[in-house]
């Protein structure tokens, strides 16, 4: 993020540039508040007002239609024995820990192999970050289609020669959460290389030249001095793909619909399903704000941090 | 040294080629038969290249179905068009007026606004959704395009306001006090100063915010309704609903087709797109 400038203008040199005719004048400060409204409203009304609003239906009977007749924590107690959502939770967090790892290690590894100074390092990078700029509804219907038991992989590579290949996972119930992190990863691995490269290209070159004269392996070089210098480059990629993982909706919709059964179910799924299809809305809130709670949980440290440096660039 | 530079770049090359696959094998698909699907494999190449299925699933297919609609991608485009367009503009122009306003006329609570704006970034869309769909049908406007850019704006106004005030925070304060010396109003500095400042900042959010107005599938399926169906909406019921036999083709055809504009404008803009994915991939 950028380094932030010292304040433009002091508050005391405004005044007297406002004040300076005498007469009471429009002043820019009061067209920049004006200015501020429509996003002002935004946060505060469909941001947190809207979260205040889902708390609430989250403690009542709501089922079709937001009805207030309250029922306490009713709703969390029927979540938290419902089989789905804990499928759904457990989905998320095999899913979490396979998508998060997979792109951190392949996106690292893409990166130091860039790194090491290859000719048409344009042209990979542009290859390795193309899937991005497609929706995750392409990537699903894609993945779909090349995991497809009859006529996809599998076939192709039994047409091969080797005729005892399976790749059935998407049709397996036991399997199928996995296929969501083969896609995902696909997807979304560009992203990390470019953070890991960005950080990689940070690195002080004098450290490469020391280890040189040292004699130290490159790879000794990057297991022991560079990635430990990369932590904070690590700690932002694994909270931006963890803020993914959490709201992963469309790529279960796209390549599994949440099946075989409800074997890939993730928790952003269960609340669309119960909003809008299952007139179950208390149910529905109620675990939105667990969601939620659980995207705070995670990505609160993240925020103080960037607060927090933000703050001490500006330098008082 | 040399084994490993031919290492080097096999291994890049074998990423390049896994990570291709998947397009390669969706390209391929969309330009064969249905008999050549079911009696070839993904890897083989068309024989006899058509278009066939691209045909297909952008006009749909009349023959088959009832009513005045023929199933085609075609009216959908012209929703996600007419949906992207004053959206991108909207949240983008207001990202920037919103940002400018932050990060040079310090007010009292402009940090604590930011602050509040940039958790916003974070919350699941699923965890608003509910009092989004009470709010937009009570301004009449749910299942519809302008219901749909409402939501777009609402969503992406704190991606675009982060980018443009981090931005405009690292201008040269003297500019800025020469500009105000000289008279500059709150929209005067804006237009002529700070706006030319920004036309990178300007390229990379119009780019990023086509990219999430243009992928976005939930806002669609849920405030879209049937007159207001954006793209990817469309693609999903195509592929989830086709009666008889799958026509693997007209499904890749018309993945294809949905992909084709955030694609061409990624290999158009380079590293315009690099620049803001980063920044922006918080926001789901």
């Amino acid at each position: 993020m950028a380094e932030p400038a010292p304040d433009v203008l002091q508050h005391s040199e405004d005044r007297k540039f406002t004040l300076k005719s005498g007469k009471k004048r429009w002043r820019p400060q009061w067209s920049a508040g004006m200015a501020l409204i429509p996003a002002m409203t935004i946060t505060i009304v469909c941001f947190y007002g809207f979260i205040i609003w889902t708390f609430v239906i989250s403690l009542t009977r709501s089922r079709l239609l937001p009805v207030y007749k309250f029922t306490g924590f009713e709703q969390y107690i029927r979540l938290f024995a419902n089989e789905r959502w804990w499928t759904a939770m457990q989905n998320l967090a095999i899913h979490g820990f396979l998508f998060i790892g997979g792109c951190v290690v392949f996106g690292y590894f893409l990166a130091i192999l860039i790194d090491r100074g290859v000719k048409a390092e344009g042209m990979f990078r542009t290859l390795f970050m193309l899937p991005l700029s497609m929706s995750f509804i392409v990537t699903g219907v894609i993945w779909q289609w090349v995991m497809n038991p009859g006529l996809g992989l599998q076939e192709a590579v039994r047409a091969l020669g080797w005729t005892g290949f399976e790749f059935n996972w998407i049709v397996r119930p036991d399997r199928s959460i996995y296929t969501l992190a083969i896609a995902g990863i696909w997807q979304q691995v560009g992203l990390c290389m470019a953070l890991f490269l960005a950080g990689l290209r940070n690195i002080d070159p004098n450290i490469w030249k020391a280890s040189r004269v040292d004699g130290i392996p490159v790879w000794r070089v990057y297991l022991h001095i560079i990635t430990p210098m990369m932590r904070t480059v690590f700690f932002t990629v694994f909270i931006l793909m963890s803020a993914i993982v959490m709201k992963a909706f469309d790529l279960v919709v796209a390549l599994t619909g949440g099946g075989p059964g409800f074997s890939s179910d993730l928790p952003a799924r269960f609340v669309v399903d119960h909003i809008l299809n299952r007139q179950e809305l208390g149910l529905g809130a109620a675990g939105a704000f667990v969601l939620l709670c659980t995207v705070i949980a995670v990505i609160s440290p993240y925020i103080y941090f960037e607060l927090k440096k933000e703050r001490g660039g500006r330098g008082h | 040294m040399r084994y490993n530079r031919w290492a080097l770049y096999g291994l890049l090359c074998l990423a390049a080629i896994m990570i291709m696959a998947p397009v390669f094998i969706m390209i391929s698909t969309s330009l064969k038969s249905m008999d050549e699907i079911r009696n070839g494999s993904i890897f083989t190449l068309p024989a006899d290249p058509s278009f066939a299925a691209w045909s297909k699933a952008w006009f749909g297919d009349c023959t088959q179905t009832l009513g005045e609609k023929c199933g085609g991608l075609s009216s959908s485009f012209m929703t996600s068009v007419q949906i992207v367009i004053p959206a991108l503009f909207l949240s983008v122009g207001l990202g920037a007026v919103t940002g400018y306003s932050l990060a040079v006329w310090k007010m009292k609570g402009a940090n604590v606004m930011f602050a509040a704006l940039l958790v916003g970034m974070f919350i699941p869309p699923q965890v608003t959704l509910y009092p989004l769909i009470i709010m937009i049908r009570e301004l009449g406007i749910f299942g519809s395009i302008p219901g749909l850019i409402l939501v777009h704006v609402i969503w992406g106004v704190a991606f675009t306001t982060m980018m443009f005030r981090n931005f405009f925070k690292t201008v040269p304060q003297d500019l800025l006090k020469a500009a105000r010396i000289d008279g500059a109003g709150f929209w005067r500095l804006f237009w002529h100063v700070m706006l030319p400042l920004s036309l990178p900042i300007l390229g990379v959010a119009m780019i990023l915010q086509f990219t999430y107005i243009w992928n976005d599938f939930l806002l669609g399926l849920t405030f879209g309704g049937r007159s207001g169906q954006p793209m990817t909406v469309a693609l999903n019921n195509l592929v989830g609903s086709q009666f008889g036999e799958k026509e693997y083709n007209v499904d890749m055809a018309a993945t294809m087709l949905t992909a084709l504009p955030t694609l061409a404008v990624y290999l158009l803009s380079g590293r315009l797109f690099v620049r803001g994915i980063a920044a922006g991939a918080v926001k789901g």
